[in-house]
């Protein structure tokens, strides 16, 4: 039964990213992108990470997909054609991404991975406790460097989008 | 882990969706298209760091703290290239690859 929700998902996961970048409709694009999103959270439940597929739920297909979307509604009009490349860079580039997945299909099939046949659980107390302890292999420090990182780019975000005023201000004081 | 799939299966899937990832990268011609196809290649990592995590050392965490830190930067990201992107078409009113050759007016 799992077998053919996985199969039914990864379907899903390449036809939407492929309409996701070859797509004409700025719009439809994102919105392809939205289900590429929903099926990696859909795996991720698969495979017993709930927590995971909640942040993925929440932070791609809840924030960065509606910022995105926001950016296209202030930028296009909603009915422009993309305009596209070439169709021989096209060409050129998809068998460069052909010959590119046959290396790495090479190189996976031909490693000898160390399967550990396994059903355990990851609870979100198991994460947290991780996330926050400073004994050896702890993460506090990285989880502490992420939210500087996160509030840095919170004001940068912030003071690029105003940009203009701010320069208009500098450049009555010069 | 999953009942009947493989690694092989998820690390070919996730693969596919790398190259799909890059391929829009080179061919599309707009900012925010870059955008979305960056979006697909740090899924495609982010998903293979927690299935190897999950198949090979299932006593570990450490697959699934980096793919966190991993949804973080790149939310952090794409809220700096959203607000480049509105603030360069205040500029210069395009966001096709081609137009933008100017870092600072």
């Amino acid at each position: 039964m799992e077998k053919y929700i996985f199969y039914i998902l990864s379907v899903i996961i390449i036809a939407f990213a492929v309409a996701s970048v070859s797509s004409r409709k700025m719009l439809r694009s994102v919105i392809y992108l939205l289900f590429v999103l929903c099926g990696i959270a859909g795996i991720y439940f698969l495979i017993d990470y709930n927590f995971l597929a909640a942040i993925q739920l929440t932070v791609y297909a809840g924030g960065i997909i509606v910022l995105i979307i926001f950016s296209v509604l202030l930028v296009h009009h909603i009915e422009m054609e993309l305009e596209m490349a070439k169709p021989l860079r096209k060409v050129l580039t998809g068998l460069l991404c052909l010959l590119g997945l046959g290396v790495f299909l090479y190189t996976i099939y031909n490693n000898d991975f160390n399967v550990v046949e396994n059903n355990v659980t990851t609870s979100t107390a198991d994460i947290g406790a991780k996330l926050l302890s400073y004994d050896a292999g702890g993460f506090i420090l990285p989880f502490e460097v992420i939210s500087v990182l996160l509030l840095a780019s919170m004001i940068g975000a912030i003071v690029i989008a105003k940009g203009r005023k701010l320069n208009d201000k500098n450049n009555e004081a010069l | 882990m999953i009942a009947g799939i493989s690694i092989y299966e998820i690390l070919t899937v996730t693969s596919i969706l790398f190259f799909i990832g890059i391929y829009g990268f080179i061919t599309r011609k707009n900012l925010i298209s870059v955008l979305i196809s960056i979006e697909l290649i740090l899924n495609a990592s982010v998903v293979n760091f927690v299935v190897i995590n999950k198949y090979l050392y299932p006593e570990m965490l450490q697959g699934v703290i980096f793919s966190i830190f991993i949804i973080a930067v790149a939310a952090a990201e794409t809220a700096l290239a959203v607000s480049i992107i509105i603030n360069l078409y205040r500029q210069i009113s395009s966001v096709e690859v081609k137009d933008t050759e100017i870092m600072k007016y």
